[in-house]
Order: structure tokens, then sequence, then C-alpha cells
């Protein structure tokens, strides 16, 4: 039995230790907005975060978050109301959308960290996620919107 | 519906998957006679391949008649508390139609548009397409073939809530109007919504006359709208095939042969029984299958799987060696597809001419989504959950295997993770697989592709070798051009043959875009070789397109060089009578500054294109290090597509085109060594990343024609624009794909 955080509340699975978190949270728990992509850290659809900061699902074993705080895109926000959530609504951002799961990990992990992020620092923080789709300069744009955005919603 | 019944067709046998590859639907061009005696035919079964107008125009026979739903036809239905649902029979893999066509819908409907809900179709024979007679998505053809039918039924159940007001308050019909779902009468100040009005209006019989707005007059269409499903897409709501669960829900992989048309001899299932969790191995005809309680112990027990295989004929296959091949059959005329003039003649006569050789690879769809699909499989029916674009032709195969009649298959379509042209599949090679599966599972069952599996699962977009002579006149103008073009055809031995290949053996799908180029070339010749190659291959976002997008604007920018001419002015010059493209291409110049300095070690490259009824052009702005890394600064795009429905929509499809044009041209290719595919995943498939995605720029041409295609036509031009930037930033021709940064160094010379 493995216990950690799951948005917030706590679970336990009967999985084996070695399962990748990635099917741990889809297959046992239910939760499917964290997706299947290529199962090597290639690709960044698996993002969540652990403890506050981005990992690839996919290749973390069950062991490694015993105990720890896993947040998926389910729990990015209750209500869309994450500034990421509302700029990605405003620019239109996803395609077929199966990425954009990961995408939004990954951009609220560089937002915290740098709540003004330059093209350049998007660049570095974005291009471990694949879009087939080719959405990039939407979600450049939209980061940039989500950064405004959190500055509005302060000064409000 | 006896007509219907004269459409029921026998079973026909299929190929088996690896054997010689079914492929496509190419709609724009097809007679709709000629595709009804195909597609009856798909996949054997009893295959209702059919438009039938009445159909779409009424409710579903499962649709509640007590009053509480209306539901005036197959593609809309209003309740009580105002909702409107709109149904949608094409598939939403991206490219927005659950949004675009629930606007075409809502344009003559005039509902509250934050009422709005999408629903996916049931597989219907009302839901057939209106050009090709089956249910599917395809082509770029989902606006222009459903342009009119969504407005029509919208503009019926309008008219039908307008009549059922008009009767409650005894008024003429033609006194009220329409507005954010309300009826209003204007003289009275009476209104009453339209989930007030449900009732009524189901009593009412539709319209025999349904006129149409003046697009003049739309307020939703042709405005940019934002999309529907972005909410759910950003949440974690949002249900793709992968993401299905049924109740007893078991997990699937399956190992597939290694190289293609491949056997199994025998297998040892001895280790992979040990893993927990797994209930069945079996053989099933695509290889053997692992059936466990979850998809992890599934991949697991599928390692420990000892394979013996019969390879078969194509152990050998070697696309090294099928590039030689192909070049040396170029040097020979094919088929002729297109004859003009005399090129011979011409030729001969020319002051000058140049020859140049081009090659493209194999290439994945690589969606995002692996391949899937859930099947529930009992004894009197099937049920199927899946995103697939082609409905009709999956329900025929899956009930052939299910040994059940086609109407006790249901197809629930999910959204798609991307589909590119793979989810089409003429033998449906993914749902079949997957309905064999179920019968050992003996339970709800889903069979998950790894990355791994979808990348060698074939199907590919075909390796392609063209060869162009040009002649040029002394003034420098193209008065003669030849065309060789070397390739699998995507439609040989399959159901679509009879109309996509001509009686000479010629597949339209091989030579389009070079066929039918629109430049005023008096001398032309374009013909074709067909090899067998057992690849099963199909089509790949543009189809043809994809690879004469590239070659044929390509040579045509040697052309302009080797007379001397600027690139934009000789393609202007020859666009003389093509006054579409004319504008798009003066368009993109302009915008894209032609002409206009650059900084230094910077080119700038254009292609056009024309595809899928579209028009397109591209300018390109790209340098290239040292090292012959490729950097793409920025990328102009004008398209005229006609009317637009959702102009942001359309920017979103030009700016995936670009990028998915640029991946082919930049970073993949699928090759084969003894018959087995080289590539595992994206760290030897690669993708374009965010670091190397460029500024995009997309201006649409202003249009009053009827709508044309958008998800495709933004690929061709890519490549070629690009090339063309490198050749005017280093003078080096790049002249096959993926380009290579050790063909761009300095010092070497670009290889053909």
């Amino acid at each position: 039995m493995t216990s950690f955080f799951l948005n917030g509340k706590s679970v336990t699975v009967d999985d084996d230790p070695s399962t990748p978190l990635l099917w741990v949270i889809r297959d046992s728990l239910g939760l499917t907005g964290t997706k299947f992509g290529c199962g090597m850290a290639l690709c960044g659809a698996c993002t969540v975060h652990l403890d506050g900061n981005a990992i690839r699902s996919c290749v973390a074993p069950l062991s490694r978050v015993a105990g720890k705080h896993v947040t998926t895109i389910e729990g990015l926000s209750s209500d869309l109301s994450h500034p990421l959530q509302l700029a990605w609504i405003e620019v239109d951002v996803p395609q077929c959308g199966y990425c954009q799961s990961g995408q939004l990990m990954s951009a609220a992990v560089l937002l915290k960290e740098n709540p003004k992020p330059t093209d350049k620092d998007i660049d570095e923080a974005m291009s471990g996620n694949i879009c087939r789709c080719g959405t990039y300069s939407r979600i450049r744009r939209a980061i940039h919107r989500a950064a405004e955005i959190v500055v509005e919603k302060r000064s409000s | 519906m006896n007509h219907l019944d004269d459409l029921l067709k026998p079973s026909s046998q299929l190929p088996s998957p690896g054997s010689s590859p079914l492929s496509p639907v190419r709609t724009s061009r097809i007679a709709r006679r000629d595709f009804l005696k195909t597609s009856a035919a798909i996949g054997g079964g009893l295959c209702i391949a059919a438009y039938v107008p009445e159909l779409a125009a009424r409710p579903l026979e499962n649709t509640p008649a007590d009053g509480t739903v209306f539901a005036p036809n197959a593609f809309v239905r209003v309740t009580p508390d105002d909702s409107v649902t709109v149904i949608v029979n094409h598939s939403e893999m991206g490219q927005g139609i659950y949004t675009s066509l629930a606007m075409l819908l809502n344009e003559e409907l005039g509902a509250d548009w934050s009422k709005i809900k999408v629903e996916a179709a049931p597989v219907d024979a009302a839901y057939n397409h209106t050009v090709n007679g089956i249910q599917m998505t395809g082509g770029s053809t989902t606006t222009p073939s459903e342009w009119e039918r969504f407005r029509k039924m919208g503009a019926m159940a309008r008219l039908m809530l307008l009549d059922a007001a008009a009767q409650q308050w005894g008024v003429a019909a033609s006194e009220c109007r329409v507005e954010k779902g309300l009826v209003l009468h204007a003289a009275s100040g009476r209104k009453a919504t339209y989930g007030s009005l449900v009732t009524a209006a189901s009593q009412l019989k539709p319209p025999a006359n349904i006129p149409l707005k003046d697009p003049r007059q739309f307020t939703l269409v042709g405005k940019p709208t934002r999309r529907l499903d972005t909410p759910s897409k950003i949440n974690g709501t949002a249900q793709f095939g992968l993401d299905v669960r049924l109740p007893g829900m078991l997990f699937a992989v399956v190992a597939r042969p290694p190289v293609f048309g491949g056997k199994v001899i025998s297998f040892d299932a001895a280790e992979a029984l040990k893993i927990k969790g797994v209930r069945a191995v079996e053989q099933i005809p695509s290889g053997v299958a692992v059936v466990a309680d979850r998809f992890w112990s599934a991949k697991l027990a599928r390692e420990k799987l000892k394979i013996s295989w019969n390879d078969g004929e194509n152990a050998s296959l070697s696309t090294s060696k099928m590039l030689e091949d192909f070049s040396r059959q170029s040097a020979s005329p094919g088929i002729v597809a297109k004859k003009a003039g005399d090129p011979a003649a011409a030729l001969a006569a020319a002051a000058k001419t140049i020859t140049a050789e081009y090659d493209v690879p194999y290439l994945a769809h690589a969606m995002m989504e692996p391949l899937n699909c859930v099947v529930d499989l009992r004894a009197d029916s099937c049920e199927i959950w899946t995103g697939t674009q082609f409905e009709t032709v999956d329900r025929a195969n899956a009930a052939q295997v299910a040994g059940l009649p086609p109407e006790k298959v249901q197809i629930h379509t999910t959204l798609l993770g991307g589909g590119f042209g793979r989810r089409a599949n003429p033998v449906s090679d993914f749902v079949v697989e997957a309905t064999h599966v179920a019968k050992i599972a003996k339970a709800p069952v889903k069979v998950v592709w790894t990355r791994e599996d979808d990348l060698a699962g074939g199907w590919y977009r075909p390796m392609w070798h063209d060869r162009f002579v040009a002649g040029l006149d002394a003034a420098g103008n193209p008065v003669a051009w030849t065309h060789t073009i070397v390739g699998q055809s995507i439609t040989e031995g399959t159901p679509f043959a009879s109309y996509t290949i001509n009686k000479e053996g010629v597949d339209s799908t091989s030579v389009e875009g070079a066929a039918d180029i629109l430049y005023g070339i008096p001398h032309l010749q374009v013909d074709l070789h067909s090899p067998k190659i057992g690849v099963p291959v199909q089509w790949w976002r543009s189809v043809g397109h994809s690879h004469t997008g590239f070659s044929v604007e390509s040579f045509f920018d040697e052309v302009a060089h080797a007379g001397r001419k600027d690139p934009y002015e000789l393609r202007r010059s020859l666009l003389a009578n093509q006054p579409r493209m004319a504008a798009v291409l003066n368009l993109v110049a302009e915008k894209a500054g032609w002409g206009k300095p650059l900084p230094p070690g910077r080119g700038r490259g254009i292609a056009t294109h024309f595809s899928f009824d579209s028009y397109v052009a591209q300018v390109i702005e790209a340098s290239v290090e040292k090292d012959g890394t490729v950097r793409v600064h920025r990328v102009v795009c004008a398209v005229d597509c006609g009317r637009t429905v959702n102009p942001d929509i359309v920017k979103a499809q030009m700016e995936g085109g670009i990028i998915f044009g640029l991946t082919a041209a930049l970073k993949t290719e699928i090759t084969l060594e003894n018959g087995r595919v080289q590539q595992k995943n994206f760290h030897d498939y690669q993708m374009l990343r965010m670091f190397e995605s460029p500024e995009i720029e997309v201006y649409i041409v202003p249009s009053e024609q009827n709508p044309t295609g958008v998800g495709e036509p933004g690929v061709p031009p890519v490549a070629s624009a690009l090339t063309n930037a490198i050749f005017a930033a280093t003078g080096k021709r790049v002249r096959r794909l993926p380009i290579r940064a050790s063909d761009l160094v300095a010092g070497s010379e670009a290889k053909s």
C-alpha cells in the first residue's frame, strides 16, 4: 500500500511501488486528465506537480511520491479560475487538446517561479512539452497573457 | 426507403492488415454515385453508403415523442430548460468543427450561443457525408460539405419554433422574429423562450421550404468565436478514447510482428502469465494479445512474451535501397497523368534545361494520443468507444469480426487526440484488432497502443521520389516542364481504387498538386511509377500534396534562379490566369516585405500551393548556423478558403499546418532496415518544439465563394518555402527531407 496526497486529498493504492505514477493516477484512481504520450518523459503530456515541481509522471515510480503532494490538471483550479486557464480561454489555445493538461502544468510552475517570463524563459520551460497540433505560438501568447492577468488581479 | 435497400451489398473479401494496404477518401473530386458503389463494399459486411437528405431532416427513431424534447431533425435538440444540443456528425480532432458546425446551425436557429452544447453523433445513415455517402471526417471536407446542411437544420428548427409561438398568440408567423433564444412579436410585445415552445413545436410538421439567410445577413458565421471545447480541454474533463472507463473493463496490449505482414509461428506465455493481474495471453490475427486488469500489467507481461515470428516476404525491405530503386525508376517516364503541348520538342528547343531530383521519406502521423479502442462485445451487441474518423467503415469492419449485423454495432466517437488521417483507416486496423481482443477478453476491454506501437504500426505517408526537367526560353521563362513521380499508391487494391485510379493506372492522390499545377507552362508532362511495396501506406495530412508541395515549389524556385528571375515575380507572371492564387501570392509578398532587406545571414523563401480547393502562399525567413542548424524566424501565410465560418479557427489551422509542415521538413523520417522500422519514440522521431517554433502570421483573403478546405492546405507549401529560404540564405539547394544539418554545414554541397 502506498499513500500520497492527490489534489489535496489523501489517497491509498495497492499498485506495485514500481508502477509509474501516470498509470496509478489514470487507471487506479480514475483521474484521466493526465495524459499518456510516450512513456519516456519525452513529450510532457503526463506532467504533474510533485510538491510543487513539474515532473513527468510516466517515468516517476509510485514509490517516489509516497507521503508527498501530487497535483494534476484537475487540481489546478476547481473552476477554471487559474490565470493560465483564463488566458488559455482568451487566446483559444487548444486544438485537439490532448497535450494541453501537460502544457498547463508545465506553465503553472514556470509562472509561479517566474511571474514575468520572457520568450526565452518560455522556450526553456516549455520545450519539454510537445504539441503535434502546433499550438506553440498561442501557448506563448497565453503564458504572457496569464502573467498580465496575475498583475491585474493583484491590483484590482 | 427502397432506394437504400438497393445499396445493401453482400460482403467482400478484405485484405488482411499488412498485406496490400487499403486507403482513404480523397473527397473533393469524387462523383457520388461512384463512391456509393465503392463504399458499399468497404470492409465487407452490410454498409449503407448514401447521403439521403430526408434522413438527416427528421429525428432519429429513439427520440422521445412525448413533447419533452424538440428534435425536428437529426442535428438539433431543444429542451424546456432552453438548452440547445447540436449533434455533430464529424469527429473533433483539433480542427474546431464542434464549434464551427454549431455556429453554422445556430446562425439560422438563433438560439442563445451560451446555451449551445455539442454532442457526437451516433453512427447512423442520417449522418452520412453529403458528398461521400458514409459517416467520416477527412479530406478537409467538413465545412464545405456541411455548409448548407447545418444551416438548413437550424433554419428548420427556427421556423417551427416561430410557428409554434405564432399559433399560440394567434398572430402570423411572419410578424414574429427570433433573437437569442426568444421568439418575439413586436406589435404586441409578446415573447417566448425556445424552451417554452418545445412541446408545441414538437407537434408541428416541418416546413416544406427552408429558405436560408443571405450570407450578408450573417451575425455569427464569419466572426471570430471562441471554441466551445476549450474549457473541457484545460481542466481534465475532455474525454478522449484513452480516457474511456467502463465497469469491469480490462486493458490489453498486442505484440505485433516486427516486419509488416509477419505471422506468429509460436509463442511462450509462461513468464507473461506470471505477472500479477494478467488474465489472458492469446493469438489474434494481428499478433499476440495480452489482457490484464491494468495497462501497466499488460505492458510488463508483453515484455516477457517469447514469440517466434515468420517475417514473410518483407523481411529484407530497406528504405536506403528503395531510394536507389526509386531514383533509377525515375530516369524513364511512367504512366502519363497529364500532358499538355509537346514537352519533348519544347525541351529540345529550349535555350537552357535544368533537372533535379527530390526525395521525401515515409512519415508517421504521430498523433499525441496513441491509437486505442474500447470494445464491449456481447452475444447480440457490440459497443465501441474510440476516436475515429471513419465511423461507417469501422462499424462494418467490426461487425464482420463480431459476427453481427452492422446495426448491432454502435460506435461512440470520442474526442480525438489528433487524427491527421491515421484514424480513417480503410481496414479499421485498430478497431478490428480491438474487436478480436474483446472476443478473448470476455469483458469490456481497452486496447492501448504505446508510442512505440504507434510509430512502428505502419499506414505511413509514402516515400516519394520526384524527378524534374525544365526547359527555359532565351528570356529565362519556363516553357517546358516534365515531372516523373515514383511512390506507392495509397489506394491501389482498395475499394477506393475505382474512383482514384484511372484506367491507365494513375492514382490521382499520387499526382495531386503536380498534374494540376496552376502555373501557365505551355508544354508539360507529369507521369507516375507506382511500385508495389509491402509497407502499409495511407493518407497523411494533405495526402499527395505533402510531397508535391515540396518538390514542385522547390523546383519552380530552381527554375526561377536558373532563368535569373525573382521567384515571386516569376510566380506572379505565370499566375496571370489564376486570380485567386495571384491575390494570395501578392498578399503574402506584401505582408512579408518581399524584396526588403533582411539581417545578414537570413534568407526569404516563397511558395504557393493549391489543395483541397483552397489557395495558400507562404513566405519563410530562415538562417543556417555554422553547424548546419536551421533557424526558422518567421512564417507569413496567406489563404483564400472561400467564406470563413470562424476566422480564428482558420488561423489556428494554418498555424498548426505550418508547424506540422516544419516538423516534416526539419525532423521526421521513418526508415526501414531488414524490414524493421528503425524509429521507436520521440527521441528518434522528433517533433518540433517550443524553442524551434517561429513567429507565424496568417492573413485571410476575404471571399464570397463557398468555403473550401482548411485543415490540410496549410501544410504543403511549408517545406519548399523553407528550403527556398535556405537557398536564398546560403546558396545551398535542399532536395531531400528531412533537411539535414550535414547537408548545410559550411563547405558541404547539399545532396540531391
